[in-house]
């Protein structure tokens, strides 16, 4: 009701209006139809997170987002612009920017090629000192050749390089995937920072006692649809239904 | 006369001169292929044509409005990188989704039919096309007499190669184009309009031969067929270096070129045959080709 009333007032609705909002997205690999009518939302400056089973069609949602899925038909607006027809070029210029989940470090470029690949789309980026003082390991490492890194690194390279676009709206499919417990903490650490800075973040997590420790909002992802959300300080009253939802 | 191994030294010199000039055209050539095939994924069939349209371009120039060798040195390559960029929008593009052989038999069609028209147009009896005046004349090295324009025609190419390889490997430019060989998704992701650069990518390759093309006028006659015959080779030096490898070409091009001369020194029945006679041997040991990466 207070909601309500407060979208009444003149520039309110504006304000409390999602950054994204996705609805009834559907997505196709050929002819195999994987996602199934997604619908959900992310405010500005959130932390939201994508949890469910493997193949449950995460990482195909951030495909769609970023628009490097071949067909998706539904709606998808960011900022107030209608994106599903839209090349991921364009998607990628109204400051969205795309961690994927193998990384996707080039073997023919080297670290600091990496870093400086993708071009700068709005004022504001991190600078290299700022990128280099969050991760010191891509200082010492910068002439090596990009897939010499380890895991980690290559981790902390893919997600500083879209840090230096100026880019504010994150998706990071399964940042911490196979790293070490101090490397997870390191990049919880940055994703808390990112947050505090204004970021707009969505993280596919499996981990969602990691997901718990960044996030504010959580939604479960089962067979190309939203089928829960759970707020995060529901998140411990809700252990038994997330571990029936994830097979944990 | 001084002898060496049995073989008087000038004519020694003599063929490895020759030798190093053909090798800059088999590096000039296979160069621009392996760069639109690492980024098009396409092997250039057309490349031959394109060559001797460099070759024509600066016949045209001279002969219907007066402009002579310099000018077209540029004008040549950008008049025929042009005609790529229109090929490859009107249709090279329509076949990325595609198998290989696709863009193969397309590209090879389409050079038939322009040596073809050119053939129609100009006959095959080849037409002159003067060395240009600061480049007459030549130098005596006191072992050999070098002609000033086969001088010019190994250093200009030798320039042309090292700016592409520096350009490729050393620029943002190049970073661009070697992620986008890598995975041209993630680059149209971050905002990079990767088609676009596709385009100008096959236009520069094109430009390359067309410019190999200007080199090629005074030294060899303007004929439609100059390319078809020079093309299989190239080929073949390709094969050898490992496709889509840049520096890889670039060498194997000068070596070739230089083992070719030698052959016609030393055992001269065999010149004709020697490059391909390496390239079975070097499919056998290394199927990727000498510079390659095997995927
Ligand atoms: N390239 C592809 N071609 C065809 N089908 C695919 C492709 N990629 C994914 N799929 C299918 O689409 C469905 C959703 O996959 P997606 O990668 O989005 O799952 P996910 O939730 O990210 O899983 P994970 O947790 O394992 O990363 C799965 O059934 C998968 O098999
Ligand atoms: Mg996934």
């Amino acid at each position: 009701m207070a909601e309500a009333a407060l979208a009444t007032r003149p520039g309110a609705a504006r304000a409390t209006a999602p950054l994204l909002k996705v609805e009834g997205l559907e997505a196709w690999y050929g002819e195999s139809h994987v996602l199934h009518g997604m619908s959900f939302d992310v405010r500005q400056g959130e932390v939201i997170t994508l949890l469910g089973r493997n193949g449950a069609g995460k990482t195909t949602t951030m495909k769609s987002i970023i628009g490097i899925m071949g067909k998706r038909t539904g709606s998808i607006v960011f900022d107030g612009t209608e994106t599903i027809k839209m090349p991921s070029r364009l998607i990628a210029k109204l400051g969205v920017a795309f961690v994927p989940e193998e990384r996707g470090i080039f073997s023919s470029l080297s670290v600091i090629e990496n870093l400086m690949l993708p071009p700068q789309i709005k004022p504001g980026g991190l600078s290299l000192d700022q990128i280099y003082d969050l991760f010191p390991n891509l200082k010492e490492r910068s002439g090596s050749q990009g897939t010499k890194l380890s895991g980690g690194e290559q981790q902390m390279l893919s997600i500083a390089r879209i840090l230096r676009t100026g880019a504010k709206f994150l998706l990071l499919d399964e940042p911490t995937e196979g790293l070490a417990p101090v490397i997870i903490q390191q990049i919880g650490a940055t994703i808390q920072r990112l947050k505090n800075d204004g970021f707009t973040i969505i993280l596919v997590e499996q981990n969602f006692r990691f997901a718990q420790t960044v996030a504010d909002r959580h939604y479960v992802v089962e067979q190309g649809r939203i089928i829960d959300m759970i707020p995060n300080e529901e998140m411990d009253a809700s252990v038994d239904k997330l571990h029936r939802y994830l097979g944990v | 006369m001084t002898m060496i191994f049995g073989v008087p030294t000038a004519a020694l010199f003599g063929q490895l001169l020759l030798g190093l000039i053909n090798g800059s055209f088999y590096a000039m050539l296979s160069l621009g292929l392996a760069v639109i095939f690492g980024l098009l994924n396409i092997i250039n069939f057309t490349h031959g044509a394109q060559y001797m349209m460099g070759a024509f371009a600066s016949w045209m120039l001279l002969n219907y409005l007066g402009i002579g060798y310099w000018p077209a040195l540029i004008l040549a390559p950008l008049i025929v990188g042009a005609t790529g960029i229109i090929l490859e929008r009107l249709l090279i593009s329509r076949l990325y989704n595609l198998d290989h052989l696709y863009g193969l038999l397309l590209t090879f069609g389409v050079g038939l039919i322009i040596q073809g028209l050119f053939r129609n147009q100009y006959g095959v009896s080849g037409l002159p096309y003067g060395i240009p005046s600061q480049l007459t004349g030549g130098q005596n090295l006191g072992f050999m007499f070098m002609p000033n324009y086969r001088g010019w025609v190994v250093v200009a190419s030798l320039i042309v190669c090292l700016a592409t390889w520096f350009i490729i490997e050393k620029t943002r430019l190049g970073a661009y184009l070697r992620a986008a060989t890598e995975n041209p998704t993630l680059v149209q992701a971050f905002g990079i309009n990767v088609p676009l650069m596709i385009t100008l990518t096959y236009g520069a390759g094109v430009a390359l031969a067309a410019f190999a093309g200007v080199l090629a006028a005074p030294i060899y006659s303007v004929n439609p067929n100059m390319g078809a015959d020079l093309i299989i080779v190239v080929f073949a030096v390709v094969v050898i270096g490992g496709m889509g490898s840049i520096l890889g070409s670039i060498i194997t091009g000068f070596a070739l070129g230089l083992v070719e001369g030698l052959t016609k020194v030393f055992y001269p029945e065999a010149s004709s045959t020697v490059i391909f006679v390496i390239m079975v041997l070097v499919l056998l040991v290394k199927p990727a080709g000498l510079f390659g990466r095997t995927a």
